[in-house]
């Protein structure tokens, strides 16, 4: 909101405060309209790279010719720069397109869930997987009340990260104009560093991320009741 | 552009721009934005480490503060770092480098910080008690014995911070800033695939580069035994956890 019409004041001398509250209420449904775009592109591309990651994590535990390539590769994955992912993936899906942003996402939550799902795969007994299967469990079955559950803390630390980290990532895909709260960040920037729009894009993505934690700590607690005794 | 073959299209395009010597010498070229990338990350990693390792030392010989490093390193993860860099760009210091460097600079103290602090934490209490029976002082036991054992978990900090701020530079120029992240957005700006790949390439390469460059430096300044074990994730033995907590955050 810049001052009343007719009152004419030069860049420098108008106000720019870090925070207005006039501003948030005024562009409400817009500032909703993004949250919503970041909780959609950020949901996404966690439950996709959930649902890859754990075939993959699941075929890595059986053998270390595959452990190994699947580790390897995906750090590799990690140290490619956002902007450059969603720059190579420009060209198949459009530059100006959200399934660019919702693919290099979910590369990334793909690469940080193989990693955690493997890793709490591997710390399941193996002394136990035996006596599951030595009281006839088939692999199923096995799986199913034997490595999730004991895997589960483990799996679910990997989802609070991926999460926590997509959310602020999001921001990065102004570059295709589909950022969610990282269009207002850019968008204040652009209209002459207006300051309340790009620090309520800032805190919005902090907020999410809390609140996505938080859900997520939640539900762990509940899908975990036997844990609550020893977390610390 | 058409879609059909626009993917493969864009990659030869880009091996044109890339092999076109103009496009990496003229002023604003490649070449300029490569200096302008690694001077602005060089700065920013020396900037936080000057910060990071100091305290981290601190912290980690003292035992104390454990809980709000966590804290901080958990709450970065957070922050998006494109906020940052627009944020000091708003600030009185402008759009200028040194906002860029300073923004940088602040997301590379967790992951430094973290891992130097548990690098002194983790030094085996007996090898301390040893020390300090041989008659060493506090002084000695620190710079002989702690820091050396350390050593290996400091170059981890250092090389995820250092990734970290070369990936995470690009962003500055979607804020005005430099680097060769100037090329994407360019291309971005006029749907140019040729730049737009060109452009990530380059950013591609010397991140994977950087990192490379820092698991042979770590190599070579690891003291002992301990040198060749460490930057290989496949190598680890069963069951020992992977690298995943330790301020590992997609760029």
């Amino acid at each position: 909101m810049l001052s009343a019409a007719g009152d004419v004041l030069a860049a420098d001398a108008a106000p720019n405060p870090w925070f207005d509250v006039h501003y948030v209420i005024d562009n409400w449904d817009t500032i909703l309209g993004y949250t919503a775009q970041h909780v959609r592109l950020t949901v996404g591309a966690v439950v996709l790279g959930a649902l890859i990651a754990l075939p993959l994590a699941l075929l890595a535990r059986r053998t270390r010719l595959l452990s190994g390539p699947v580790l390897s590769l995906s750090s590799i994955v990690y140290t490619i720069p956002s902007l450059a992912m969603f720059s190579f993936l420009a060209p198949f899906t459009g530059p100006l397109s959200a399934t660019t942003v919702l693919i290099g996402l979910t590369l990334y939550t793909l690469v940080i869930l193989v990693r955690n799902f493997l890793a709490g795969l591997q710390a399941v007994p193996a002394d136990v997987r035996e006596a599951a299967r030595g009281m006839g469990y088939g692999s199923a079955r096995l799986f199913v009340q034997v490595d999730l559950p004991l895997a589960l803390p483990a799996f679910m630390a990997g989802l609070r990260i991926a999460t926590v980290s997509t959310v602020a990532l999001t921001t990065v895909g102004v570059i295709t104009g589909n950022g969610g709260l990282g269009q207002l960040i850019v968008g204040g920037f652009n209209a002459n560093f207006y300051r309340a729009e790009i620090v309520t894009g800032a805190l919005g993505c902090v907020v999410l991320a809390l609140v996505a934690d938080l859900l997520l700590a939640g539900a762990q607690r509940l899908l975990t009741p036997w844990t609550r005794g020893t977390a610390a | 552009m058409d879609e059909g073959d626009g993917g493969v299209n864009a990659f030869s395009q880009a091996i044109v721009y890339l092999n076109d010597p103009y496009n990496w010498t003229r002023p604003n070229g490649i070449l300029d934005l490569l200096v302008e990338h690694i001077r602005i990350s060089v700065l920013a990693v020396v900037l936080g480490a000057l910060v990071a390792l100091p305290l981290g030392i601190v912290l980690g010989v003292s035992g104390r503060g454990g809980g709000a490093i966590v804290m901080l390193s958990n709450v970065s993860r957070a922050v998006p770092t494109l906020a940052l860099l627009t944020i000091f760009a708003v600030t009185p210091l402008g759009f200028s480098e040194a906002s860029t460097i300073l923004a940088l600079a602040l997301f590379a103290v967790p992951p430094m910080l973290t891992n130097t602090f548990v690098g002194f934490r983790e030094v085996d209490r007996d090898v301390l008690e040893a020390a300090r029976a041989m008659g060493m002082a506090r002084r000695q036991v620190i710079a002989k014995v702690e820091f050396p054992l350390a050593v290996p978990l400091i170059m981890t900090g250092v090389r995820t911070a250092a990734v970290q701020v070369v990936a995470t530079a690009t962003l500055a120029a979607l804020v005005g800033g430099g680097g060769l992240g100037r090329i994407i957005n360019l291309g971005f700006g006029q749907q140019d695939y040729a730049q737009i790949i060109a452009g990530a390439l380059l950013v591609a390469a010397l991140a994977l580069l950087t990192e490379a460059l820092l698991v042979v430096l770590s190599a070579v300044l690891t003291p002992g035994p301990q040198r060749f074990s460490l930057p290989r994730p496949w190598r680890r033995q069963r069951g020992a956890p992977l690298e995943t907590e330790v301020s590992a955050v997609p760029l």
